[in-house]
């Protein structure tokens, strides 16, 4: 398994400490200290919105922290651009990499660094030739003048490796690199990452999967709501105790939840499945009911819910509403008949920003407030007026622009948006991120009131408190699958987490 | 964002009254109302080709096709006539509108289903329409004799002191308000262009406004085609040549963002009438057909900067608002 080394009395080569962050309403980083040693992996970990991603913005020069201090090799360094951190030999190899998708392999490793002849035009032969040898000092089966569109997202990483040697970086962070690969491309980056530990490198590997931090990493680090909350030595500690530290001892329900019970079944899905992104899922949702799906990201939640909404088609399976086949075939579809769907990326998705609130609340509605075919101003001010009063939006005026609006109003109008469809069924993915606590809590007791309401209420999330505290029940899904069913009275925040990581075993 | 866009309707207005104004100093004659309606009057057929290439930027896509749809329908229309004179007028004008609506459904069709950008769609059906001119006339002119006189007559034809072919243009717009501010389909146009991917998480399907947008582009050329070839009283295989790019620089004068989303029928109005004072003053100031060209070109560069600057200008008032509203409880 992993090494243990022996330079554990090394000094580190890269400290931050006291480094802190906030955005508007969050704090998103709070006093920091971490430190990265040569030849080591460090390994990250937290939930989502623990501010995994914030720290590789800080440590790459794209977010400036708003206090703290970064060491490198003992030398005291500010991190003003991402070209600075490069400069330092700071370099982050992503989930889906941020590469040159027409330029060659080569131009791809050497871009911004490449060798000069003497008249300051690219030295290509030079190029070509030292892109070769990175390559073939990594055993990476690529030729250099091949197009980066042509290879596998394995290869596209190993790319990404050979540009962090070939800038000579001494620290490579690894965000989540393993999440589009197969099992086979994944061995292979983790013997790659054993040649950069050779070579000095200090690494720091983002990853939500255990049995990959165990394998590959020396070191630990855990992230909760911004602060750490653990770091150690991997020989030193297990699992479950990874597990206590990233969930906290118990998660409070401070959650504005009604109880309610359910009515009948509106909703019921039989064995839904897709070529490529899930299947065989099953579940019924009751009138009133608020039924949680939780996962690490990518584990299938937003596909199946997309194709509830009928914006992918499923391979099989059933949908019924109300015990009517409801297999929506357009998003058109599966309004008429009474789903709905608040999207995960407000600002992309939900929110049509150019246009004024009211429009974008009867936009699903028009039919309902025109009359032979023409729109009635005065029906649709009526309408938005009703939502947005629910809803308690702060605006000027309902002619505002959304995009004026901050992040929770913007989210109030896509609910009021459907809400004023009259839905069965209103499906909620990630329905708080991103937006302030205050707004948090209003969105929240809003979903409660609308279950006591009898609406049948899907929410997707990824925030165990939500899950937790929201939900009558909980689905976890895991690479496509449902992994566990939980009712709200057996929820468990280290169960939850484990199903979705696939923990085996018994909590300790 | 809407009164940004009443201002730049009003900017526009006062840039033509300055244009007007500073032509009559010198030429009064320019300024008397029968000079000013046939301006006007001139002015129609962009007027109402222009409000058809606003739907489709408006979608973010761009037809190329409308002067040489505008062409094939006019030459399908005088060819018509010149072989059967007995075809009532109204009958002939559904033709040529229906033709044009095919065509740009054709064009539609291909950014729908194929999910072609409309640049290459259109750029390719341009070439074919203006080919097909070619096969249907063999290169043959239709000349006015060949023509009926009714057929000529009908655009001319004076109507409470306006051409009937200015009154088929106030008529359109009159259509065209309708459409955008009363109807469901005028308000997903807008939709689609401000944000294709929300709307389709609304239930709008895109590629079918989309569609739409193409389908009454290619309506308004085939009327357009009727009223330039029986204005002219002649019809031949470049009628119209290069006009697709006069019916874009008056859209983007008139305001609307090429980027999709941002635009108004006033906008697209004025902003071919701006183009017609433009035309007909500086041949009466002696301007030689040149550097027309060059000051028409130098006009719209002038139009691009000032969307631009007008879009910057929005971003930065959009995150001092979202600023405040955050901080506000």
């Amino acid at each position: 398994m992993h090494k243990v080394l022996e330079t554990e009395a090394a000094a580190p080569s890269l400290t931050l400490s006291g480094i802190s962050k906030s955005f508007p309403g969050v704090k998103a980083l709070d006093n920091i200290a971490l430190e990265l040693y040569p030849g080591q992996v460090t390994a990250l970990i937290g939930e989502n919105g623990a501010g995994k991603s914030t720290l590789v913005k800080i440590m790459t020069g794209i977010y400036q922290p708003d206090g703290g201090a970064i060491t490198l090799n003992g030398q005291d360094i500010t991190l003003p651009t991402a070209h600075a951190a490069l400069g330092l030999g700071i370099t982050a190899i992503h989930q889906e990499t941020v590469l040159f998708d027409e330029l060659s392999v080569a131009e791809n490793i050497f871009l911004g660094h490449a060798p000069r002849t003497r008249f300051g035009m690219i030295d290509w032969r030079k190029l070509r030739a030292e892109a070769k040898d990175i390559l073939a000092s990594m055993g990476a089966p690529i030729d250099p003048n091949a197009r980066l569109k042509d290879l596998s997202i394995a290869n596209k990483h190993l790319v990404a490796v050979a540009r962090a040697l070939s800038i000579e970086a001494q620290i490579v962070i690894m965000d989540e690199p393993t999440a589009a690969l197969s099992h086979k491309e994944i061995e292979e980056l983790f013997v790659l990452i054993d040649l950069l530990k050779q070579d000095g490198k200090a690494i720091l590997f983002i990853s939500h999967k255990f049995d990959e931090i165990f394998r590959v990493a020396d070191r630990y680090a855990v992230f909760r709501d911004g602060e750490m909350v653990g770091a150690g030595l991997m020989k030193d500690t297990e699992q479950s105790q990874l597990v206590r530290m990233m969930v906290g001892r118990s998660v409070e329900r401070a959650f504005p939840k009604l109880d309610v019970t359910p009515g009948d079944v509106v909703l019921d899905v039989n064995n839904l499945s897709h070529p490529t992104e899930f299947e065989d899922i099953s579940f019924s949702l009751r009138e009133g009911e608020i039924l949680g799906f939780y996962g690490l990201v990518g584990a299938g939640r937003t596909e199946v819910m997309q194709t509830l909404f009928g914006i992918t088609k499923p391979s099989g399976g059933s949908v019924r509403l109300d015990g009517k086949p409801a297999l929506a075939k357009n998003p058109a579809k599966a309004i008429e008949s009474g789903i709905v769907y608040v999207p995960e990326e407000r600002g992309r998705q939900g929110a049509i920003t150019g246009l004024p609130i009211f429009q974008n609340i009867s936009l699903p509605s028009l039919k309902k407030t025109s009359k032979s075919g023409f729109l009635r101003l005065a029906e649709e001010f009526a309408l938005a007026r009703k939502y947005s009063e629910r809803l308690d939006l702060r605006a000027s005026s309902l002619s505002q622009e959304v995009g004026t609006l901050s992040g929770g109003n913007q989210q109030k109008v896509v609910i009021g948006k459907w809400l004023a469809t009259a839905p069965r069924v209103i499906i909620l993915d990630e329905p708080t991120k991103g937006i302030d606590i205050g707004s948090k809590a209003a969105v929240h007791e809003f979903i409660s009131e609308l279950a006591a309401d009898g609406l049948a209420i899907i929410m997707v999330s990824s925030e165990l408190p939500e899950i937790m505290g929201m939900s009558d029940n909980v689905i976890v899904m895991r690479e496509g699958r449902i992994a566990g069913r939980f009712a709200r009275e057996h929820l468990d925040a280290e169960t939850l987490v484990r199903t979705a990581a696939g923990i085996e075993g018994d909590p300790a | 964002m809407k009164a940004l866009l009443k201002h730049r309707e009003l900017i526009l207005v006062a840039a033509i009254a300055v244009l007007i104004g500073l032509i009559s100093l010198r030429f009064p004659a320019f300024i008397a109302p029968r000079n000013m309606v046939r301006v006007f009057d001139d002015t129609s057929i962009l007027a109402i080709l222009a409000l058809g290439q606003m739907l489709v930027i408006l979608t973010r896509c761009i037809d190329l096709s409308m002067a040489a749809n505008l062409a094939l329908c006019g030459m399908v229309m005088a060819m018509l006539n010149a072989a059967f004179p007995g075809i009532p007028m109204p009958l002939l004008l559904a033709v040529g509108i229906s033709l044009g609506a095919g065509l740009g459904a054709i064009n539609g069709l291909l950014v729908w289903k194929l999910d072609i950008p409309s640049i290459v769609v259109t750029l390719g059906t341009m070439t074919i329409f203006r080919g097909s001119i070619f096969l249907l006339s063999s290169g043959q002119w239709v000349n006015a004799h060949q023509m009926s006189d009714a057929f000529k007559a009908l655009p001319r034809a004076v109507m409470l002191g306006l051409p009937v072919s200015s009154w088929i243009a106030i008529a359109v717009i009159g259509l065209f308000v309708l459409l955008m501010s009363r109807t469901p389909l005028g308000r997903s146009f807008y939709a689609v262009g401000v944000n294709p991917t929300a709307s389709v998480y609304t239930g709008i399907d895109v590629g079918r406004t989309r569609f739409f947008a193409f389908t009454i582009a290619g309506a308004v050329a085939g009327l357009a085609g009727y009223l330039w070839v029986a204005r002219y009283a002649v019809a031949y295989v470049d009628i119209a040549g290069g006009f697709e790019l006069q019916i874009i620089a008056a859209c983007v004068i008139g305001g609307i963002s090429i980027a999709g989303g941002i635009g108004t029928v006033g906008g697209a109005v004025l902003g071919a009438l701006f183009l017609g004072v433009v035309n007909n003053a500086l041949p009466v100031i002696n301007v030689s057909p040149f550097a027309q060209m060059a000051i028409s070109g130098a006009v719209i560069v002038i139009a691009v900067i000032f969307n631009a600057r007008n879009e910057r200008k929005k971003g930065r008032i959009i995150l001092k608002k979202a600023e405040k509203a955050e901080v506000a409880p």
